[in-house]
């Protein structure tokens, strides 16, 4: 399978580790990624905040690249997936009004929570797991871009998602059920006012750890990086990339430069996998 | 906050026509408040969600881009996902932004519109955001020096901030969107 791929600026920058390890994923799973060539960034929440136009225009010129070369668009950051779908919208419903009258495309943009959930692709998934993360506790956390709003995201089950769900329950591990896996933690006030962003986070947290969550595991780099910034001292729940555990589970293995991008302790995951060569080991 | 009557014949005709081109009809509004209900940063307002929807509909501009709601949305979308009357409220809370920064109003939470500036500076003028400078943009240009050195000292051990810009090859293009490519028919 052959996708055409829109990092984004975090994935390059403070978010590396999602889009090393989306990678090796995606190399596991014979999925080639093309990233286009020389593309911009989609705006964000700042561009649609303060200037509309451009919020719009940013993430037309990278759908112009994808239009040509074909593909389907995987974008794996939710802010991203968000501007490129409501640019996509606007296109599709007037596509002379942003000058671009011949944009009809019969490729989509996709987030990455409908392609590993993609019933053909969780098999796969499923058949390449060497090593199952047995009874590790994950709360599924999805924030907000990727969901909402349905009219844009065309997400489908927009209140009660279950992507996440799926994909942890194909690599072993156990989902548990929560109440917070849709709430904001406000990441684009997060540097503004981190008050702010402490407070809903510590919501946050504080509801994964009473279902018992070990850690959560989410797909939106604004949310990993301000849950494992924000969350009171002493919470210590990492937060982990759905890639990062799809790969570990499938490779056996956990680089250290994935650890060690983490701010909160990833050690739940490095036991975990070093316990299941333990038995092996012993087995054999 | 001063009382005056409202009068929803005597409102900015200008502002609804901006709505109505958007698509966002606040007229349809009839106030519910499961706007206001879901809304995660509710307590920190000081006009409610569903009272913003109703203030546009009055026409009462000036009381909303004053408003440091405006500014304290994380534009969630969970409003409007969640409007019966599929009003779309994020995206009055990003007309209001626009317009106020466009009147030169003092954003009521400086801090937050001091990061977006800086975050589309940054995009401006490197086609990508280069997250470093951008920081060190909004620390200079809020005056919170000091805030999160920590954490940012443990986000570049981490290997979580690039030292230097990525700039992309064609930044004319960025630049031209910027500059107003298209604006001409005031959009």
């Amino acid at each position: 399978m052959k996708l055409s791929y829109y990092p984004g600026c975090s994935l390059k920058g403070s978010a590396a580790d999602y889009d090393d390890s989306l990678h090796r994923l995606c190399a596991h799973l014979d999925i080639d990624l093309v990233e286009l060539v020389d593309w911009n960034c989609c705006g964000a929440s700042s561009a649609h905040m303060l200037n509309h136009e451009a919020g719009m225009r940013l993430a037309m010129r990278t759908l112009q690249q994808a239009a040509g070369i074909g593909h389907d668009l995987l974008v794996p950051c939710a802010a991203c997936f968000q501007r490129l779908k409501a640019a996509d919208r606007a296109l599709r419903r007037d596509a002379e009004y942003w000058d671009e009258p011949d944009y009809s495309p019969a490729w989509q943009v996709i987030h990455i929570s409908s392609l590993l959930a993609a019933p053909e692709l969780l098999a796969r998934i499923k058949k390449a797991v060497s090593r199952p993360l047995t009874g590790l506790k994950l709360a599924c956390y999805y924030g907000c871009l990727s969901l909402r709003p349905p009219k844009v995201t065309a997400a489908e089950n927009w209140e009660q998602p279950d992507t996440l769900e799926r994909l942890v329950a194909a690599i072993g591990a156990e989902p548990v059920r929560w109440s917070h896996r849709t709430e904001c933690c406000s990441g684009s006030l997060t540097m503004a006012r981190p008050d702010i962003a402490e407070r809903l986070v510590a919501d946050i947290v504080a509801a994964a750890a009473r279902a018992g969550a070990e850690a959560l595991v989410t797909d939106c780099p604004m949310c990993q990086a301000n849950v494992e910034s924000r969350q009171p001292a002493g919470t210590g729940l990492p937060v982990f990339y759905s890639s990062e555990l799809a790969e570990a589970a499938i490779s056996g293995s956990y680089p250290s430069r994935q650890r060690r991008a983490h701010l909160v302790d990833p050690g739940v995951l490095s036991r975990l996998l070093a316990t299941a060569q333990a038995v092996e080991g012993g087995a054999r | 906050m001063v009382d005056k009557p409202i009068c929803p014949t005597a409102s900015r005709g200008k502002f609804l026509q901006k709505l109505q081109q958007r698509e966002i009809d606040v007229q349809a509004c009839f106030q519910c408040g499961r706007c206001s209900a879901g809304c995660p940063v509710a307590e920190y307002f000081d006009l409610s969600v569903m009272a913003v929807v109703r203030l546009a509909a009055y026409g009462e501009e000036e009381r909303l881009l004053h408003s440091r709601t405006i500014w304290l949305c994380a534009a969630c979308e969970t409003c409007a996902s969640r409007c019966p009357n599929g009003i779309e409220i994020a995206g009055l809370m990003d007309i209001l932004r626009e317009l106020a920064c466009r009147k030169g109003i003092t954003a009521a939470e400086p801090r937050v519109a001091a990061f977006h500036q800086a975050f589309l500076a940054s995009v401006g003028r490197w086609g990508r955001v280069y997250e470093m400078g951008m920081i060190a943009s909004y620390k200079l240009h809020s005056g919170d020096l000091t805030g999160d050195l920590p954490l940012g000292l443990r986000m570049v051990a981490r290997g979580r901030l690039r030292m230097l810009p990525e700039p992309i090859a064609e930044r004319s293009a960025v630049a031209e969107i910027f500059a107003g490519k298209g604006r001409e028919y005031e959009r």
